[in-house]
């Protein structure tokens, strides 16, 4: 009984621990729209053909924060 | 899920029931794995109708749904072009036409022009016609006239003699001289002239 | 354990939504009839009303249902074009069904009281894997062993090209499970955050701290509810342009 409380409260603490992973995507997804955007206003005319380039690179940095959050799931629900 | 539920109203009700709840929870996430989602005798049954969705799907939107929207794209951007080729042409046309009737705008100056200046020289002639005869006819009735004021003053001139000499005459006879009529009238004569 | 927490008033059931099960009885077999079934035959229900129907008339001015169907096949077809090139358009239509099916499970499921099947790991990791298959049958047939040059990473200097072939190699096998994940995770996380502001805002009905909190949290519901409509989106989006990327890839592994 005293283990498995232990147990869970250890699998909170973790999952806990893995929701900082997403605060590190985000600081990556800023990071891409913010430079992307940086980049549009000193030459609006090439934004245009790079939007597909930004949601790429936005899609790669997220997908580190959802493998993150998908650590905390499974501490939560599948440990 | 039994876990997030009691921290939270834990919080919210600041009860402190936790450790209890957490040994409850841990055996339930044991009994049943909490994500759906990683429940596995459900992937059969998801693979399954996602395959037939799929299959579905794809043959809806490649046989009917894609190729009719090609068409209807292709017959808009057709008739686009084809409508910029008529617009362009009838622009053409009104161009043409717009030329046509400058064209004949000056053509129809050019020929009032000429009308106009065939009028003026006519009427020009007319006038100096006119002109001309009315200048005979003045130039012919002032000779009569100069005439007519010649036989005038002649027929005065003679009368003016005639009476000088009859009052001459009569002067002469009334003084008591006896003048015969030619010296007389040479004398009027000379004092006429003088 | 929710008998507990409903005796405090509260319920926390935020995975609930995520529940499949069978609509008629209790036997659940692959093919017995599920809420997937139900809301996989809505999508395609909604593709034929919007696709078949809305452009049955084929009108040269387009309606509404027309413009949104053309406005849908100019957004990918313009996407396939300028991502894969001129040679991977034949691969237009598979790629139009994953936007599709993607994008109308995505809006459906926000639907109130909606399943959302693209929550599912099952349903991404399967068409993830069919990509990577597809993909990668598809490079090696066209390029041969060529394609094997998409790992040799020829502009590097020659002693770190194999590290640089390990790091390639380990991504390639690596995208199926990203791709998948960030589709699922997405539309997952996004329905049991809104699920976890819904579960408070009943709190007014037990305790007063609920005069702040309840409108606080339905305040929340709406403006994650709005930005699930655009990750909704997004991510029907990203998983089409990361096919088309990969799509280039296999067909030309030399960049």
């Amino acid at each position: 009984m005293e283990l498995a409380a232990a147990a869970a409260l250890g699998k909170f603490i973790g999952a806990g621990l893995a929701c900082i992973g997403m605060g590190g995507s985000a600081m990556g997804v800023g990071n891409v729209a913010g430079n992307f955007l940086a980049g549009a206003l000193r030459n609006p005319s090439a934004a245009a053909g790079q939007t597909a380039t930004l949601f790429i690179g936005i899609a790669f940095a997220e997908a580190l924060g959802i493998f993150s959050f998908l650590v905390a799931l499974l501490l939560m629900f599948a440990v | 899920m039994a876990n997030t539920t009691t921290t939270a109203t834990d919080v919210a009700e600041g009860t402190a029931e936790a450790v209890g709840h957490a040994a409850d929870a841990a055996g339930h996430a044991a009994e049943s794995a909490g994500m759906p989602q990683l429940d596995f005798s459900t992937f059969p049954n998801q693979i399954f109708w996602l395959l037939v969705t799929l299959v579905v799907l794809y043959f809806i939107l490649a046989k009917i749904a894609l190729p009719r929207l090609a068409g209807i794209l292709a017959d808009r951007q057709g008739r686009i072009t084809s409508d910029l080729e008529m617009a362009a042409r009838l622009k053409d046309q009104a161009q043409e036409a717009e030329k046509a009737y400058q064209q004949a705008l000056v053509d129809a100056r050019t020929e009032a022009g000429k009308i106009v200046a065939a009028a003026r020289a006519e009427i020009q002639a007319d006038l100096d016609k006119a002109t001309a005869k009315a200048d005979a006819e003045i130039a012919a009735r002032a000779a009569e006239s100069a005439k007519r004021i010649d036989e005038i003053r002649a027929g005065a001139v003679a009368s003016v003699s005639d009476v000088a000499k009859d009052t001459a005459e009569a002067i002469v006879a009334a003084l008591g001289g006896k003048a015969d009529a030619k010296s007389v009238a040479a004398a009027v004569a000379a004092r006429m002239k003088g | 354990m929710a008998a507990e927490t409903e005796a405090q008033g509260l319920t926390f059931h935020p995975m609930d939504q995520f529940k499949v099960g069978p609509l008629f009885g209790d036997a659940l077999s692959a093919f017995s009839i599920t809420n997937v079934t139900l809301w996989m035959a809505v999508a395609v229900l909604c593709v034929i009303v919007l696709f078949v129907l809305g452009t049955a008339k084929r009108s040269v001015v387009p309606g509404r249902m027309q413009s949104i169907a053309e406005l849908a096949y100019g957004f990918v077809y313009k996407m396939v074009e300028d991502v894969t090139g001129h040679d991977g358009v034949k691969y237009f239509p598979y790629i139009f069904t994953l936007f599709i099916f993607i994008a109308f499970s995505n809006f459906l499921g926000l639907l109130p009281g909606a399943f959302t099947t693209t929550s599912h790991v099952a349903v991404t990791a399967v068409m993830a894997v069919m990509v990577f298959l597809f993909v990668t049958i598809l490079g090696f047939a066209k390029n041969g062993l060529h394609f094997l040059g998409l790992f040799w990473v020829s502009s590097a200097p020659l002693a770190l090209r194999p590290i640089l072939a390990v790091i390639e190699l380990i991504s390639y096998f690596v995208r199926p499970v990203s791709h998948s994940i960030r589709l699922a995770g997405n539309m997952m996380a996004g329905h049991a955050v809104i699920k976890v502001f819904a579960a408070f805002a009943p709190l007014v009905l037990f305790s007063a701290v609920g005069y702040a909190v309840t409108p606080l949290s339905i305040l929340a519901i709406v403006a994650m509810y709005a930005l699930e409509i655009l990750v909704a989106f997004i991510q029907a989006y990203v998983f089409t342009i990361l096919t088309c990327v990969y799509l280039r890839d296999a067909l030309h592994p030399g960049h």
